[in-house]
């Protein structure tokens, strides 16, 4: 009879690590999604161009590669990285480049009535953008936000190729160690699932909040 | 009317988009104080000479002063340069803008619709803003709706609100873009009502586009009548309404009547 509640602590040190890397990884996102996304409406050519440079080449390459570039290949060029840092990095460029179309989008996406009465009330554009413009857009950004984060969990588990000890990695530690495969990968599932949902619930439930009032009906 | 002494003067501007000329050499002047209608058919362009006038729209020529200074150029070592965005705010303090479709902040409450731009381009510290907020919400009659959200008012009240917001910047002229427009007929009295206060009470200088022939005959010191980017007609509201020279007037005021307006 295996001793399944050692290897299960070893699941849940596991859970931390991908916990903490979706956090630091979403952080690291949210700032290069507003650093891009805004980048890329500068009426400023350069800063247009190296926004979408970014977006480009973080999208268009695999989050995998990226991963290995920032482990393996940066201590080359004299940046050494510990597997936490890699993976933040990996993982907060990456899907940052998602998450900037995403700001983007919702900055465009608030009416042109909007800006005139910014200028109208003679707002400088980083007032208006700043207290009227982004508070509006920030709404229309929150459910794709949601879909990025889940998907900056899950994408996760790449980390374990560069032996950072996450959910993913531990499983495959109680694999080799035990012989058996379907309990861990059963038990990170389940895990991973119940992160995803986590995530869904927050980004709910901030939605409804920042929407109250909106609508006229609930205060 | 001299020259000098007119707050507006604007001077043989043109405006195209794309290929429609818009505005073609238009010329104007508005006397401090006064309280000038604009009618006309639309895409006339008299919407578009108030855009122009709070920095909307860009002219394509020509020449426009508020209060004395050059709106749209700056002067250098004598020498007429295209105004920047600093030259361009500092103009816009002199100008406030109510628009058709009210335009407030959504995520607002109608308090901080009216305090944000104090607080952020003067500097006004909150408590202040507040105070003269209430004052000039109590005057457009929303002084109870101070804490409620934009959502929750009927076109009237955001209208309401819509100028006490431009007027909390203490403006020297204010433009009235089709302020009526959009509201349900039993709503449009009470912004009347508030225009007139403004009349009354302040000594700004008012431009009004508007579909109301009535409340422009009864409010406005002088009436233009827009056609095709043109100034056709201009005069006294009882010159223009009971007696417009010009065939086009005549067959716009016909036309208004017809469709159940009162002049």
């Amino acid at each position: 009879m295996t001793q399944w509640s050692g290897y299960f602590g070893l699941i849940l040190q596991g859970a931390l690590v991908t916990i903490e890397l979706t956090l630091m990884g979403s952080v690291l996102a949210l700032i290069m999604a507003f650093l891009a996304g805004l980048g890329r409406l500068s009426r400023f050519f350069a800063l247009r161009a190296l926004a979408t440079a970014y977006i480009e080449f973080f999208r268009g390459t695999s989050i995998f590669v990226q991963l290995f570039f920032a482990y393996f290949v940066l201590p080359l060029l004299g940046l050494e990285l510990t597997p936490l840092q890699a993976g933040v990095l990996a993982l907060g460029l990456n899907v940052g480049a998602y998450a900037a179309e995403v700001v983007r989008g919702a900055v465009q996406s608030i009416g042109r009535e909007q800006h005139e009465a910014c200028i109208a009330l003679n707002l400088g554009r980083w007032q208006g953008m700043r207290h009227v413009i982004l508070p509006q857009a920030f709404l229309v950004m929150l459910p794709t936000f949601g879909n990025n984060a889940i998907e900056l969990l899950k994408a996760t588990s790449v980390v374990s190729l560069i032996s950072l000890a996450d959910l993913t990695f531990q499983a495959q530690v109680v694999r080799a160690q035990t012989g058996n495969t379907m309990v861990p990968f059963t038990t990170i599932l389940v895990i991973y699932f119940i992160l995803a949902l986590l995530i869904s619930w927050a980004v709910r439930s901030l939605e409804r909040h920042m929407a109250r009032g909106l609508d006229g009906v609930r205060v | 009317m001299s020259a000098s002494a007119s707050i507006i003067k604007v001077d043989s501007i043109s405006k195209s988009f794309g290929s429609f000329k818009v505005l073609d050499g238009l010329s104007m002047q508005v006397m401090p104080r006064e309280k000038l209608a604009l009618i006309g058919p639309s895409g006339s362009g008299k919407t578009t000479i108030l855009r122009i006038l709070m920095t909307l729209e860009r002219i394509d020529g020509g020449h426009i002063q508020i209060d004395g200074e050059q709106l749209y150029h700056m002067e250098r070592n004598g020498q007429l340069l295209p105004a920047d965005e600093r030259h361009l705010a500092r103009m816009r303090q002199k100008t406030g803008m109510v628009f058709q479709l009210f335009n407030l902040f959504p995520h607002k409450s109608v308090i901080d619709n009216v305090t944000l731009a104090p607080m952020l381009t003067k500097g006004t510290p909150r408590a202040a803003a507040e105070k003269r907020a209430m004052e000039l919400l109590d005057m457009v009659g929303m002084a109870d709706k101070a804490k409620a959200m934009p959502a929750q008012l009927s076109g009237g009240q955001k209208q309401r609100v819509a100028i006490a917001r431009a007027l909390a910047l203490q403006p020297k002229i204010m433009l009235f873009d089709e302020v009526t427009s959009a509201l349900d007929p039993e709503l449009v009295e009470e912004v009347l009502n508030v225009l007139w206060r403004l009349c009354a009470e302040t000594d700004m200088t008012m431009l009004l586009v508007t579909h109301e022939m009535g409340f422009a005959h009864d409010f406005a010191d002088r009436v233009l009548f827009f056609d095709r980017g043109r100034i056709v007609e201009e005069g006294k509201p009882d010159e223009i309404f009971r007696n417009p020279k010009q065939e086009r007037t005549q067959g716009f005021l016909k036309k208004i009547i017809a469709a159940g307006h009162r002049v």
